[in-house]
Formats: C-alpha cells, sequence, structure tokens
C-alpha cells in the first residue's frame, strides 16, 4: 500500500472512532471504552474485546455534562461524560476509569452514577507510590479487580497465555508507534504535524493488530526515503493532547514540524513496555511503576527538577528548535509542572511558547498568531 | 460591647498559638521544621517528637487575614496558573519566600498609612463620629494599617549589612512582614505529604520539595470507590507507613519512639472524640454556636490533634456547651429560623460577606461536613490506616452522601448551602449528583454559589446573596407545605 493510501486511511479512522465501534459490534466483538491514564488495555484485549480509547471529542460540545460538572474542569472528561450521555458511545461494552487526577476522581463516580444499569463501569486507581513492593502488589490487586470485571463483561476467562499474547502484540504497537514518531520527526515533508496526529489517535480506535500492521508497513515507506533536508523550523511538542486537525494545520501551514513529543495522549503513553516473560499481572504492574517524566507521576527524587530535565534533553537530541506546550485549561498537574519546566527550558536556552487550549475551542485566530510569532522567533 | 468569648475558645486559640510559636522556637535552636499536609497522619511525625507547621491551616488563615489575593498574584508570577487551588498558590508563593509585608518609607523607616484601613471611631455611646469637613465617618487612627506590599525574605536576607543604615534598614524590613502567625511561618526542613484529599498536593509538595531543597516523605492514598477500605488498601497504606517511619528514622536520627507515638494516637484519638461530641452540639435547637465557629476551631484538629493540649480545650469546649445549652444560651448572634449544613470550605477571605445574608434570613449553619471528615478515631495500626484512608475527597460518592445525609438528619437541618469552590476540583466535582440526592432522599433544598477557599477574586457576592435568598424561599415554601 502506497504511504498516501495508508495516511489517508488512518486519517479516516482518526476522525471516525464511532464508524469503528460500529463495525466492531458488526462483527460480534465486544467494546470496551477505555479513559485516561495508564488503564492497562492488554487486559481488555487479553479477554477478547475491543479496547477504544475515550479522550474526549473535538467535535462534542458540553450540554447534558454540565448536569454533573462544574464549569472548572478539564473538557477531556466532561466530553467523554457527554458522549456517555448523549448516545454516542451507546455500543460500549464497558468502560474503564481511572482516576490518577483530580479530575478524574468525582469524574469515576459521575461516570457511574450517570451510567447505573446501562454501562458497567470498572473502577481503577492507580499508586503513586508504583516502585516498592507494596505498590507493585497494589497496582496488581487493582489489576486483578480489573481482570474479574473485564471476564463478567466478556464472558471470557484471562489466561495467563492470553495476557502474555496481548503484551507481545502491544508492545509491538509501542515499538512501531515510537519508531513512526521518530521517523516522522526526520521526515516532515511527507508526515505533516495533521497526519502525525491521526496516526497516533487512530491506535486509540483500531484493535493493535491492524494498527501494527499498517504503521510497520508507513514505517517501512518512511525508511526507505532519502535524507529530509527540511527549510523549516522543528519543535517538540508537550502536554495532555494536542489532536484537532484545524490547530495542527497552523503548523503545516507555518512549516514548522514535531520533531519529538512529550504529550500524554502521544509518546507518554507509549514509552515503557511490559516484560513477555514470566507473571503476565507482575509485568503490566512493573511497567506502570517504570513509568517516569509524567506530570500525572509522583517523583520519588522530587527535590531534583527530572521531568523538566528529561523534556530539555528530547528537545536536544530531536533537534528541534523550540517547544510548544499545549496547557490543557484546568489541568492542575500541568500547570502545577509549568514554572519548573519553563525554568529548565529558559536555562537550556530552548524557546517556548505555552498556549492554552481545550477541546471546545473553535477559533484558532489566537492560537494561529502565536504559533506565528513563535514561528519567527525560532 | 466585645464579643463574649468561651473559657474552651480560649483554650482552642492558645494550642494553635503554641504550635506555631513552639515551631518558631526550634526553628532559632536549629531543629528541624516540617510541613504537612492536613491529613498526614500526624502521629507518626509525633513519635519523632518533630515540629510540624501545616500549610493548608497557614493558608486559611493567610486569606481570613486578606492576603490570600497579593499571595495568590505572588504564585502567579512565579508561573503558577490561576486556576491552581487558592491553598497551593500561597503556600507556594510562601516556599519561595514572597510574604505581604507593610510599607514603609525606606529613608524615615516609618509605616505608610493606607488612608482607606481602619474602622469607623465610635464615641463613648457607640455612634460613629461624623467628620464635620466630609461629612463622612471619621476614621479610629488605631485601627488603620500600612499598605499592604509584596516582599522575599531571600531578598532581604542578601541585603548588604555594613552600615549602620543598611543593618537598620534591613532590620526594619524584616520586621515589616505582617505580624501574624502565619506570615511568621518557619521555612520548611522536609515537608509531609499525604494525598488522601486531593492528587494537587503530591504535586504541590513536589514543588515545595524541591524549591526549598528538602526530602519528601509521601503517603498515598489512592482513591477509594467503596465505603468498605479493602484490606489491599490497608496493606499499600501500612507499607508506606512502615517506609515513612524508615525515612524518619533517617531524617532525624533517631528510633522511632513507640511510646510517644502510642501516646500521639492516645491524643489524637481523645481530640478526634471531643472534636466529634463538640459538633454534636450543633444537634440542639436552637444550636448553641454557628457552624461557623467550627471552621476555627478546625485549626486545632489539623495542627495539633496528637497533643493532649488540643484534646484537653475540646474538652472544656463541650463543658462550656454543655453549660450554654443549660442555660440556652448561643453565640449565634441572631435568631435562629432556618438550619443549614454548609457543603465546603469556607470562602476564608469573605467570611463576613458569607455571614451576612445569613444573618439576615436568621440561617444558622448547623452542619458542616469537617464534622465527620476530622473525626479519626481508632483502635490499632490497621484502624488508623482505615480512618485517614477516609478523607472527604478519597471517599466514594455513596459515603459522601451518607457522612452528608447523616449530619444534616441528626443536626436537623432545613436546607443545603454548597460552596462550588474553584480551588477544589475533587471537593465540587460530584456536588451536583450530591445536591440531588440530599433533595430527594431528604425533601430538603440546596442551592449552589460559585466561590473559592483562598481566592477572593473567584467569589460573587451578589450571586451569593440571590442564592441565599433563593434557598430561604425555598426552606420557607418547604415549612409552609409541612406546617399543611
Amino acid at each position: 500500500m502506497s504511504m498516501e493510501v495508508l495516511l489517508k486511511e488512518f486519517a479516516e479512522i482518526s476522525e471516525h472512532p464511532h464508524r469503528q465501534i460500529q463495525a466492531f459490534k458488526a462483527e460480534g466483538k465486544k467494546v470496551v471504552g477505555v479513559l485516561p491514564y495508564y488503564a492497562p488495555e492488554e487486559l481488555v484485549y487479553a479477554a477478547g474485546m475491543v479496547p477504544m480509547g475515550i479522550w474526549g471529542s473535538n467535535k462534542k460540545t458540553i450540554s447534558m455534562a454540565k448536569e454533573y460538572c462544574a464549569t472548572f474542569y478539564c473538557t477531556i472528561a466532561q466530553l467523554a461524560l457527554e458522549m456517555l450521555l448523549d448516545g454516542t458511545l451507546d455500543d460500549l461494552d464497558g468502560l474503564i476509569t481511572p482516576t490518577i487526577c483530580d479530575t478524574l476522581r468525582p469524574m469515576s463516580q459521575n461516570f457511574r452514577v450517570a451510567m447505573k444499569d446501562k454501562l458497567p463501569c470498572i473502577f481503577l486507581a492507580h499508586p503513586q507510590q508504583r516502585k516498592p513492593a507494596f505498590g507493585l502488589q497494589f497496582t496488581m490487586d487493582q489489576y486483578q479487580h480489573v481482570k474479574g470485571e473485564l471476564e463478567k463483561i466478556s464472558g471470557n476467562t484471562i489466561t495467563d497465555e492470553a495476557l502474555r499474547t496481548a503484551i507481545k502484540v502491544y508492545n509491538r504497537n509501542r515499538a512501531a508507534r515510537r519508531e513512526f514518531v521518530k521517523l516522522a520527526g526526520e521526515h516532515p515533508d511527507v508526515i505533516s504535524a495533521v497526519s502525525r496526529s491521526a496516526v497516533l489517535r487512530s491506535a486509540y480506535f483500531m484493535i493493535k493488530d491492524d494498527h501494527t500492521a499498517k504503521l510497520e508497513a508507513l514505517n517501512a515507506e518512511l525508511k526507505a526515503l532519502p535524507h529530509c533536508d527540511w527549510k523549516g523550523k522543528k519543535i517538540v511538542t508537550s502536554g495532555i493532547i494536542c489532536d484537532n486537525p484545524k490547530l495542527l494545520q497552523i503548523f503545516d501551514d507555518n512549516k514548522i514540524a514535531i520533531a519529538a513529543d512529550d504529550v500524554a495522549h502521544e509518546s507518554r503513553m507509549i514509552r515503557v513496555d511490559a516484560a513477555e516473560t514470566g507473571d503476565p499481572m507482575m509485568a503490566l504492574a512493573q511497567q506502570f511503576a517504570d513509568q517516569d517524566y509524567d506530570v500525572l507521576l509522583y517523583d520519588e527524587n522530587s527535590m531534583q527538577n527530572r521531568r523538566a530535565d528529561f523534556v530539555v534533553k528530547m528537545v536536544k537530541d530531536s533537534g528541534a528548535q523550540g517547544l510548544v506546550l499545549f496547557m490543557q485549561q484546568f489541568c492542575d498537574p500541568e500547570e502545577m509542572e509549568y514554572p519548573y519546566f519553563k525554568k529548565a527550558l529558559d536555562a537550556a536556552g530552548i524557546p517556548h511558547i505555552k498556549l492554552g487550549v481545550d477541546q471546545q475551542m473553535r477559533d484558532f485566530g489566537q492560537a494561529s498568531t502565536a504559533i506565528q510569532a513563535f514561528a519567527d522567533v525560532l | 460591647m466585645a464579643k463574649e468569648v468561651s473559657p474552651g475558645v480560649l483554650a482552642l486559640r492558645k494550642v494553635v498559638e503554641d504550635v506555631y510559636a513552639d515551631a518558631r522556637v526550634a526553628k532559632k535552636e536549629g531543629k528541624l521544621v516540617g510541613w504537612s499536609s492536613s491529613k498526614f497522619p500526624c502521629e507518626l511525625a509525633e513519635a519523632f517528637g518533630l515540629n510540624v507547621m501545616y500549610p493548608e491551616n497557614q493558608a486559611a488563615g493567610i486569606a481570613a487575614n486578606r492576603d490570600g489575593e497579593i499571595m495568590c498574584k505572588a504564585a502567579e508570577e512565579l508561573g503558577y496558573d490561576n486556576d491552581i487551588c487558592g491553598y497551593a498558590r500561597i503556600s507556594l508563593a510562601y516556599a519561595a519566600g514572597k510574604r505581604a509585608s507593610r510599607k514603609f518609607d525606606p529613608e524615615t523607616l516609618e509605616y505608610v498609612i493606607n488612608p482607606a484601613s481602619g474602622r469607623p471611631l465610635k464615641d463613648a455611646d457607640g455612634k460613629v463620629v461624623i467628620d464635620p469637613e466630609t461629612g463622612k465617618p471619621k476614621k479610629d487612627p488605631k485601627t488603620m494599617q500600612p499598605y499592604t506590599v509584596l516582599d522575599d525574605i531571600y531578598e532581604i536576607e542578601a541585603l548588604p549589612e555594613t552600615t549602620e543604615k543598611e543593618i537598620a534598614y534591613k532590620n526594619f524590613r524584616r520586621e515589616a512582614i505582617k505580624p501574624y502567625r502565619q506570615m511568621r511561618m518557619p521555612q520548611p526542613d522536609f515537608v509531609l505529604c499525604c494525598n488522601n484529599i486531593c492528587n494537587c498536593m503530591t504535586k504541590w509538595y513536589e514543588n515545595i520539595a524541591r524549591m526549598c531543597n528538602v526530602p519528601l516523605i509521601m503517603i498515598d492514598i489512592p482513591y477509594n470507590n467503596t465505603v468498605e477500605v479493602h484490606d489491599s488498601n490497608v496493606a499499600y497504606v501500612r507499607g508506606q507507613f512502615d517506609l515513612a517511619i524508615k525515612q524518619l528514622e533517617e531524617l532525624t536520627g533517631k528510633k522511632f519512639d513507640e511510646e510517644k507515638f502510642n501516646e500521639a494516637c492516645k491524643n489524637a484519638n481523645r481530640t478526634a472524640s471531643a472534636w466529634l461530641r463538640v459538633c454534636d452540639y450543633l444537634q440542639y435547637k436552637p444550636a448553641p454556636y454557628s457552624g461557623f465557629d467550627l471552621f476555627n476551631h478546625m485549626a486545632d484538629v489539623v495542627t495539633a490533634r496528637g497533643r493532649v493540649q488540643a484534646a484537653e480545650a475540646f474538652e472544656l469546649l463541650e463543658k462550656d456547651l454543655a453549660e450554654a445549652v443549660k442555660v440556652g444560651k448561643t453565640t449565634t448572634p441572631f435568631p435562629e429560623k432556618y438550619r443549614v449544613m454548609f457543603e465546603g470550605i469556607p470562602c476564608w477571605p469573605k467570611l463576613p460577606n458569607l455571614f451576612k445574608p445569613l444573618k439576615e434570613h436568621g440561617v444558622n449553619v448547623t452542619a458542616v461536613v469537617y464534622a465527620p471528615a476530622f473525626g479519626f478515631v481508632y483502635n490499632n495500626m490497621d484502624e488508623m490506616v482505615r480512618a485517614y484512608y477516609k478523607a472527604p475527597n478519597s471517599v466514594c460518592i455513596e459515603q459522601g452522601v451518607s457522612w452528608r445525609e447523616g449530619i444534616c438528619k441528626d443536626n436537623k437541618v432545613d436546607g443545603v448551602l454548597v460552596h462550588y469552590n474553584r480551588s477544589c476540583k475533587p471537593w465540587s466535582g460530584y456536588m451536583a449528583e450530591m445536591q440531588r440526592r440530599f433533595t430527594e432522599d431528604l425533601g430538603i433544598p440546596c442551592a449552589g454559589f460559585d466561590g473559592d477557599q483562598a481566592d477572593p477574586r473567584n467569589f460573587n457576592e451578589a450571586q451569593y446573596e440571590t442564592r441565599v435568598q433563593g434557598l430561604v424561599e425555598a426552606m420557607e415554601a418547604n415549612a409552609e407545605n409541612k406546617e399543611g
């Protein structure tokens, strides 16, 4: 398949998650919604069901969710609830609700209450002290609960063998996505910011074997390309999510390529693999314990500025000239880490801009001006 | 006439004063002083005889002293977004060395008085004295204050001190920092974080640790979806208690003192029990005091629940209340017509504004969620874990509703006033559903208003007054319906 066809397919899927759910259902598959962050999708796969990532929507407007939420909550969570209430996600067979931030904590209750008698909601509380033995045990206990609930929905027992297979499938997909992120950074002439996002976003709406197959084909095409002599600028993106094609188009219009990312919805979720041997539940718990450099996670070495230093290194290694931070409105963890993030970027001489975003943004005029001005100083 | 203050209330005030004073002395003597989140198991620090300060209590105090805005703005200058919790912003600005100070003339070293400050001057009969020239009330010069300005202790310390003039200036600038205890809290040598209240706490304390280059001891309490605290959750937190003890041993160079720990547990239990009994006095009709008073006494449960003096002070207050009930006295300065539960943390900078329409309509606050929220009572370590697992924002909606409906029934409330607190996402996040349940289960009206626990910019007085008015009308209609 040509690169053009592959990119078109990713874009189609990325823009039509609902169509994907309908197709899975038509094939007789069960579909489980997975909210951010760090839910072990491998368990859903191992239960023979399809995990569907739910990271809000760029097309919906908050209306029914207002019955549950005050205005000062992240739109990702609010729009997820909106889609559960307005029927968009009626075909789901279950929903996993992690609770690692202060919005997701009470929202887990709102999801459960709003979906009472309609959709089983599987609660998940990750530990912040995830590395010591007691933390690993707690993650395993939590995952064991998730596993049990998924088994009830699917009617299948999740065997260790099935879970090991799932881990392999997911590791391979993560590897393909990491490879793609690198290749996209090297070939911005053929992978626009809009296409890059669609490829990564579509992973949330596809069975991972299919996504991997297409992505490995795309990666092979990209690898075969000659070195790209990019005349535009290169940046690193950071934040929770930046998947709005209209917003990303501004980057393409201004010849600003994304060399790498520190975005939760993109690379933060695919940095760490799980062990393919040994106890697979322990492997998943260890995978979570190994997650690092994330504003959402507790850092045992909090006296240092490790996460910011990590991103600074990423910017330098990627050859980017600056960083664009998509500050998700009402996101405490991102906001709390900003001052020290800025400090590290400034100290390293890396220019950056902070763009306030939320998923109900429809007018990108201001963002466009800011991005253009930023490109000029890079 | 000055408001009569009972011996119990005076004792409670002294306990908190002493906590702050002891920490200042400890710091001067070169001893370790820590900062702790309010629902960190204080018993662990008490076992090491450590002096611990509480930034949440401090932030509330700073906000109540009207310095919330200047400190919040200082944090925003440091890059902290104005959507972040007001307590966290105040605390982070403070940790960075920022202080609310009094403006002075650097040449004369005299304070520059703000003409807009101060209370009206009253004559011997208590009447306001009018200035014949302006036709406006005269100000009582004793109550007039200098302008408030922002200062920075690290900037002050970096000032030269060679000449006499330089020394005098530096000393004056040090002294110009506002003299109330929350603005004179020592900087931390270590921090103790328990995120049972919110995850913002985790990042807040990580930031302090980084800013002040001090160790952080963390107790993580993941959110709970069931009323019961499962053994798995208990084991996880127990593991952390053991780790925290090890870290405190390393920090202090001392061994864990089991005797001191048991003593602290005994005191904490005794304080919590007395606190709960004091809260229960709000069940009387009319209540012998207002729930707003409870907000003030929270300082003791937060900063000193492991101290015997806190237990004794609450027991003394209990006696005062028993006497008040016996003789039919109340500290509520108006006849109680309606009784409501106040949901959430109060808007500390706007307490008088919160109180005003309640007073006008005879609405007494006779239930606050803090009553059960701080009633940590336990008999052993596992129960202690379970107790700390149940903070207001770490419990599921069923537990949250049950706590509140319990006190609404026991304290016989006619309505609920819900604070949608911009500073507290975990707290406000399921209030809409809770409101529906209160009305459905208890048949009482609820009204919500927008505010903030520490940042006065997020409170809209006109909206608040309208909502209180609406609640009163609904309670009135409810009462009429009941009468038939």
